[in-house]
């Protein structure tokens, strides 16, 4: 495959960035996306260029570091799909393919294509836990869950934190984010002490870092490589309204 | 006011439910048009004669409403615009409407056309000549009233205006399309397996208030180029110049 690449090139946070052009032939349909960004390194380098600086890890879907927006899509058009799972086949001998960053002022870019997601992290510290002695590990069956919330738990703590919600999302809303961590939570017996604390505290953080505000659109979701559903968004919504209106008579 | 985005998106969703109530009692109201002068001009002069708490108190808090929904909306879109400074490359969307994205442009829209609508027909500074319009019919005493029949049928007549209306109501048809169904999401009572159901209702029900508003324009129009002829004519005080 013989593939035209537009890629966002951009020194460190202060620099303006802009695109620069890349034509990559040889490459494999069976490659991955990170893959062909490794080939379009090595020629990178063997012309004596820097090479183009990317977020991976794990490579196969389930640590949420792999970014990048393509073509427009966060991940790619693929859906539920990191860009470490999404393969060249997707793509046609003479693609143009235009790669940029996850665009997000709480998303400040570090270089390149890497952004500081640590705003994730700041919400996950307001409140994406629970507080108790580990440790030692409990008994399995000496707290029942419901089948049913251990089943919607597990899909909201599906969510790997990547942050393609934000980059699809019109306004560069975290809710989907927020709601999946603060809902795993929240649905379980262990997350009850805390709940109200929790919601307030993580909305709080979510606002501070300079995330857009949900208009219900959907983009997120439809980004999301874990399908993680607007219903969190609407019980985050439901949670937040109980805390608060609780913390106004308490 | 550096309030909660949650707090400032359930001002959006509670003053919505107000004004989504509002224009169907409205609509209904208008409707009345199609009963005869005497129906609707009954029910303007009841409104009007209300007790004044009730009727200024409800005015107040409509406008409040309107007030709170539209700063807050700017508010939001504000810290929206502030939350992405530099726009992707290539913009797509996946799953989000027209409708949707343009929530902003219908609302200031609509702004716009209440302020015309009250200027037209409620305030009648842009055709004074409105307030010239009696007649006994409808009311209660045999006293002279204001027309509003004939005040309708003569705000009709132009047809830019009538135009204008129905294009204003398209526009309100579409915001009620993604604002009805979206209220529910934003105070939490939404799911998936809701969401295809309450979307189709909220298209559904912008739909009806595009028609049921629609339709008087429509008729006067209709009439005046000799289409139908189902409405009563105007009589002496449709004589207005327009």
């Amino acid at each position: 495959m013989k593939l035209f690449l537009k890629v966002w090139k951009q020194e460190g946070p202060e620099d303006e960035g802009h695109f620069e052009s890349h034509v990559l032939d040889g490459v494999s349909e069976d490659s991955s996306f990170l893959e062909m960004l490794d080939q379009l390194n090595e020629q990178l380098l063997g012309e004596g260029k820097e090479p183009i600086a990317f977020d991976h890890d794990c490579r196969e879907g389930i640590c949420g570091t792999c970014s990048l927006n393509i073509n427009g899509y966060a991940h790619g058009l693929e859906n539920s799909t990191t860009t470490c799972q999404l393969h060249m086949r997707k793509f046609e001998d003479g693609d143009s393919i235009t790669v940029e960053p996850f665009r997000a002022k709480a998303f400040p870019v570090v270089k390149d294509l890497v952004v500081n997601r640590s705003a994730f992290d700041k919400i996950i510290q307001a409140g994406g836990f629970i507080t108790v002695r580990t440790g030692s590990a409990p008994d399995g069956n000496a707290m029942p869950v419901p089948k049913e919330n251990a089943d919607l738990a597990m899909d909201a703590a599906q969510c790997i934190g990547c942050g393609a919600c934000v980059a699809s999302c019109k306004n560069a809303s975290a809710m989907l984010f927020t709601s999946a961590k603060a809902g795993h939570l929240n649905m379980l017996p262990q997350g009850q002490a805390e709940k109200d604390s929790r919601v307030l505290n993580m909305v709080a953080a979510m606002d501070e870092a300079g995330f857009g505000n949900c208009r219900n659109y959907g983009e997120c979701s439809a980004a999301c490589p874990k399908d993680i559903s607007l219903d969190y968004i609407a019980k985050l919504n439901r949670d937040y309204a109980k805390a608060k209106i609780k913390k106004v008579f308490s | 006011m550096n309030q909660s985005s949650l707090l400032k998106k359930y001002l959006m969703a509670l003053t919505g439910i107000v004004l989504v109530g509002f224009v169907l009692v409205h609509m209904a109201g208008n409707l009345q048009v199609l009963i005869g002068r005497e129906a609707i001009n009954a029910y303007a002069y009841a409104l009007q004669n209300l007790p004044a708490p009730i009727l200024w108190g409800s005015r107040l808090f409509l406008l409040v409403c309107v007030l709170v929904h539209a700063v807050t909306a700017y508010q939001l879109i504000k810290e929206n615009r502030m939350a992405r400074p530099r726009a992707n490359e290539i913009e797509v969307t996946k799953r989000a409407g027209w409708a949707s994205l343009r929530m902003g442009l219908t609302g200031s829209l609509m702004l716009a056309f209440i302020v015309f609508h009250l200027l037209h027909f409620t305030i009648r500074a842009i055709f004074p000549e409105y307030n010239d319009m009696k007649t006994t019919v409808g009311s209660p005493d045999g006293s002279e009233i204001h027309d509003v029949y004939s005040m309708i049928l003569a705000g009709f007549q132009v047809d830019a205006i009538s135009i204008f209306y129905v294009i204003c109501m398209f526009l309100l048809c579409r915001h009620l399309a993604h604002g009805v169904s979206s209220m529910f999401q934003t105070l939490g009572f939404r799911s998936e397996r809701w969401r295809g159901k309450l979307d189709l209702a909220a298209s559904a029900y912008g739909w009806i208030i595009f028609a049921g508003f629609s339709i008087i324009p429509v008729l006067v129009i209709a009439q005046k180029y000799g289409l139908v002829n189902c409405l009563e004519t105007c009589g002496s005080s449709c004589s207005v110049n327009l």
